[in-house]
């Protein structure tokens, strides 16, 4: 195989006269070849066309006027193509530049959300939040108070991707802001409610439950403002209850109130939080039932909740296709014995 | 610089009457063909735009020839609406006519240099520059 072409007229004009003569497949495999440098270097249309019309006059000097002209009138119709091609690769160089501009806010958010999930004696934690583009709008929050109680907020912006999590570091400053402890659920979706009700535009919705864990006692305290109910798996029957609440999303008026409500937590008992980018997942064009979450977790039930989370989400990604619609928010606590 | 030779864009005619002027132009000072091509397709865009937006509007050349440059200079002045946000209108994929017109952002890539000048109620001047080479 001879080398590269030369991207130039003369390396056109020898290609060309080559395939004239010899109308061989390499001739046209060498100049596809160069069509792709051609590309690549940003040659246009145009300029490819008046490359040949140049090595046209110079193998055949008595070419006739009439395809000289013809020629010329290709090179004129080829004009807004280059121009179009030249758009193109700049369109393409800023969508990188969005791209890797947007993965480094990510992984700031990532940061600024990061909380670590505590270790509680006697209680078992699972966790996962994935989300659908490159930000997230799911929010989870975990506060160990110094009673020994466990706060956990899990929240959900209506929407997803930029707008979605600009929305969300908002939440997590507003709920950094608060006193630790002695904060019960239903004055923090009151004061929450407050903060999203003057700070957001109200084309956004935000749902949020907030769960308070007291070892001591073996209590769930919650509250719901507008959020996916989550469940209550109750060991000893094996079944699973809702977590019916009532509560208005946040931010709608500034004095809603919301409900509280308690439920004890016995042994080998789970309590399971969810968004709705969980029980809205689609097989194909139907979304699936929340009964199949359920179905989802108990199959996985003997495992430690954290691998349930995981391997209920990897279930969802592969039912998806690996694609997910929606952030994905899924978080387990059990009480071990 | 030598005087101008100037096009009044009334009509859509007007449009070819200035490609055919600006190519000649173009030939005599010597841009090959591919050149007189994007020389013309300039023309098109600035003359259309005056034909599209304008009340009425000039295409002016003007033959560069200095000690060490040679060129041709496109003056469009238009008395119209104006351009309110410049920046917009020179980006890509902006156009108000939907079209697949090359626009603005096309007449920056076909020529060399690129000035504009707009008021918003009284008109727009762009001065566009192809240097032989």
């Amino acid at each position: 195989m001879s080398s590269l072409l030369k991207l130039d007229t003369e390396g056109y004009k020898a290609l060309m006269k080559r395939y004239i003569e010899t109308r061989d497949e390499q001739s046209l495999y060498e100049i596809e070849q160069a069509s792709k440098l051609f590309i690549k270097n940003s040659i246009l249309p145009d300029e490819i066309v008046n490359m040949h019309i140049q090595s046209l006059k110079d193998l055949y000097p008595n070419l006739s006027e009439d395809i000289q002209y013809s020629m010329n009138f290709l090179l004129e119709a080829m004009i807004a193509y280059g121009i179009a091609h030249q758009e193109y690769q700049q369109l393409r160089e800023k969508q990188s530049e969005l791209k890797s501009e947007i993965s480094v806010a990510a992984s700031m958010q990532e940061t600024l959300l990061e909380t670590k999930k505590p270790t509680i004696d006697g209680l078992d934690i699972g966790v996962i939040s994935v989300p659908a583009h490159q930000m997230n709008g799911d929010y989870h929050h975990f506060v160990k108070g110094r009673d020994g109680s466990l706060g956990i907020a899990i929240a959900d912006v209506i929407g997803k991707g930029i707008p979605a999590a600009l929305c969300m570091s908002m939440i997590k400053y507003a709920m950094d802001s608060y006193p630790e402890d002695a904060m019960t659920p239903k004055a923090i979706l009151a004061n929450m409610n407050r903060v999203v009700e003057r700070n957001v535009d109200p084309s956004m919705f935000i749902t949020m439950f907030y769960a308070q864990y007291l070892p001591s006692d073996h209590t769930l305290r919650y509250a719901s403002a507008g959020h996916e109910p989550g469940f209550y798996y109750n060991s000893s029957q094996d079944t699973f209850e809702e977590l019916t609440t009532k509560g208005l999303v946040l931010g709608v008026t500034p004095d809603t109130t919301y409900p509280q409500y308690e439920l004890k937590i016995e042994s080998n008992d789970m309590v399971i939080l969810l968004t709705d980018g969980v029980t809205e997942c689609r097989d194909g064009e139907r979304f699936i039932e929340r009964q199949e979450v359920l179905d989802v977790i108990k199959r996985y039930a003997h495992l430690p909740v954290q691998k349930i989370v995981d391997q209920t989400f990897k279930y969802f990604e592969r039912l998806q296709d690996f694609e997910l619609r929606d952030d994905f928010t899924l978080l387990i606590l059990r009480r071990e014995v | 610089m030598k005087p101008q030779s100037c096009v009044n864009i009334k009509k859509e005619w007007d449009i070819v009457a200035a490609r055919q002027l600006g190519r000649d132009i173009a030939r005599k000072i010597g841009f090959g063909t591919v050149d007189q091509a994007r020389i013309a397709t300039t023309i098109s865009e600035l003359s259309r735009n005056i034909y599209l937006y304008a009340d009425h509007g000039q295409i002016c050349f003007e033959v560069i020839d200095t000690f060490d440059n040679k060129g041709l200079c496109i003056i469009a002045i238009d008395v119209g609406p104006g351009i309110e946000d410049i920046g917009q209108v020179l980006e890509d994929g902006y156009s108000t006519s939907g079209g697949l017109g090359a626009g603005l952002p096309g007449v920056k890539r076909l020529m060399d240099e690129f000035d504009i000048h707009s008021e918003v109620g009284k008109g727009t001047r762009i001065k566009t520059i192809k240097w032989l080479r």
